[in-house]
């Protein structure tokens, strides 16, 4: 068995910390993993289940590019450990459509053309879906404020507001049936 | 990251045995729960413990208001609490200090006793680059006086540290007299949050009172009549997602056109939150007339030292009191 040291790790004269057994559930799929204990949900997803839709893009909370959903509420996994959220139930960008189907604020998406580099995407839509269950897209004003914890550094935000706007109102007549 | 192993304790007894220490740079053992700071540390090398200890599911999340007053479970989030309708009613202060926190992902995750014991927003604390950091290594000296000190503090600092506290929550709580319930092996005990926090003095590596093996596991809010008319206005760069330049959490109790008392904190401009006492006491029985407000607002800049960059804090502070009371004082 070979051992692994990181960079850092060897910098610092320590050994790699023991593997733990972790249980991540991931668009209704179980996956055993082993993880160095600093894994982050992030990078469990990208680095070890090659769920590579939520993007890394500070590693710090601050750009929301990492937006998963944890049991249906909207978080950025690159400040959760992997390990801690073992056995909660996590969606990611890859599991919201409906086989072919996609759902309604990625449909949205394209029709207002609401990226330019796509980089934020993923994580503008996971907040975006949550901001719409959660009840806070009733104005331009109110979705600015909730989706203040994603940037896009292009700048698309005028056309990401009015494709959440749009999948609200979809949404909102879905509802009233 | 320093590697670090990682216990999951399945109750708390276990947790509060392993004698982790929250805020001590000389910590080799840290608790995490939401883990929305701890792992901003950890990544940025600015934390290296040897072991960390996860509080997830070992606290209770309750929210219950009573005749007594209000009570927090620590593992509450931000989000939740926020969301709360009777929080938002009675205690209108901490909604709003909430709601103007951080960004909606981040008060999914963030707990309340983990928000009280977020670490400084300081640049030079956050980045290990710079080697001047008498919090991050005793004895190294402070980057921050004779640097880039526009977000620092102007109450309560040091010539070993002018960082500012960074929660808004707690700004809200310590305006409303709350108390944080703390339990270790030994039992538990209950302490003013306003002396949980240490100024920094010569020691500004040690940041609460909180021994090791200690963990907040609730906050206690007492019913008060000024916390229904209570306001918390933030100061900053951004209208959404950026901490405070200035903030104030204002509570009256109003007589008719009169201020009966008035509680108010501030944040963005003290080493922790700052309770100003004699601006309470001008303002009992006062009218809301602005000079009056400005007559009253201006004692709470009295011991006020700014470093250059934050000189401006001196004056919009007193300016937020003003506002503050103003907004608060309007309200039914």
């Amino acid at each position: 068995m070979s051992t692994v040291i990181s960079p850092a790790a060897a910098q610092d004269g320590f050994s790699m910390p023991a593997p733990l057994q972790v249980m991540l559930r991931v668009n209704g799929t179980e996956h055993r993993l082993s993880l160095d204990p600093r894994t982050t949900l992030l990078d469990a997803l990208r680095e070890h289940l090659h769920l590579t839709g939520s993007k890394k893009g500070c590693g710090l909370g601050q750009c929301g590019a990492c937006t998963v959903l944890l049991d249906g509420k909207r978080v950025k996994s690159c400040l959760s450990l992997a390990a801690l959220v073992e056995g909660r139930e996590i969606t990611t960008i890859e599991g919201l459509a409906q086989g072919e189907e996609l759902h309604p604020l990625q449909a949205a998406f394209i029709d207002r053309d609401a990226f330019q580099c796509g980089y934020c995407t993923s994580g503008q839509i996971m907040a975006g879906v949550a901001c719409i269950n959660e009840g806070h897209a009733g104005s331009p004003q109110e979705i600015r404020d909730w989706m203040s914890g994603n940037l896009c550094r292009c700048g698309a935000y005028d056309h990401i507001v009015a494709a959440i706007q749009d999948a609200a109102r979809a949404t909102r007549s879905v509802q009233r049936g | 990251m320093h590697p670090f192993t990682l216990e999951r304790p399945r109750d708390l007894s276990t947790a509060l045995a392993l004698g982790a220490q929250a805020g001590r740079t000389d910590a080799t053992a840290e608790y995490i729960a939401g883990g929305t700071d701890m792992v901003q540390l950890l990544q940025e090398y600015v934390r290296r413990p040897d072991r960390l200890v996860s509080l997830s599911g070992l606290l209770d999340n309750r929210i219950d208001i009573g005749a007594q007053g209000l009570r927090l479970g620590a593992a509450a989030t931000m989000a939740e609490v926020a969301a709360h309708t009777a929080v938002a009613e009675q205690f209108p202060v901490i909604s709003e200090a909430l709601l103007n926190s951080a960004s909606p992902q981040v008060r999914n995750q963030a707990t309340m006793g983990g928000n009280l014991l977020q670490r400084t927003r300081c640049p030079y604390f956050r980045d290990v680059g710079y080697s001047a950091c008498n919090k991050r290594e005793p004895g190294s000296g402070c980057a921050a006086i004779g640097g880039e000190n526009r977000w620092h503090a102007v109450l309560g600092t040091s010539e070993n540290c002018i960082a500012a506290h960074a929660s808004d929550l707690a700004v809200a709580l310590v305006a409303l007299d709350a108390a944080i319930e703390i339990h270790s092996a030994s039992g538990q005990r209950t302490v003013p949050l306003a002396d949980l926090y240490r100024l920094p003095d010569s020691t500004p590596h040690m940041e609460t009172v909180l021994e090791p093996g200690e963990v907040i596991a609730a906050i206690s809010v007492p019913a008060s009549p000024v916390a229904r008319r209570s306001h918390y206005l933030k100061v900053r760069d951004r209208a959404s997602f950026e901490f405070a330049l200035v903030s104030a959490a204002v509570a009256l109790e109003m007589d008719g056109p009169r201020i009966r008392q008035a509680r108010i904190a501030l944040g963005g401009v003290g080493a922790k939150p700052w309770r100003v006492p004699r601006v309470e006491a001008a303002l009992a029985g006062a009218d809301l007339n602005p000079s009056t407000l400005r007559g009253a607002a201006a004692l709470a800049a009295e011991s006020a030292q700014g470093r250059g960059g934050n000189n401006f804090k001196v004056q919009l502070m007193q300016r937020a009191i003003v506002r503050g009371v103003e907004i608060a004082g309007a309200r039914t």
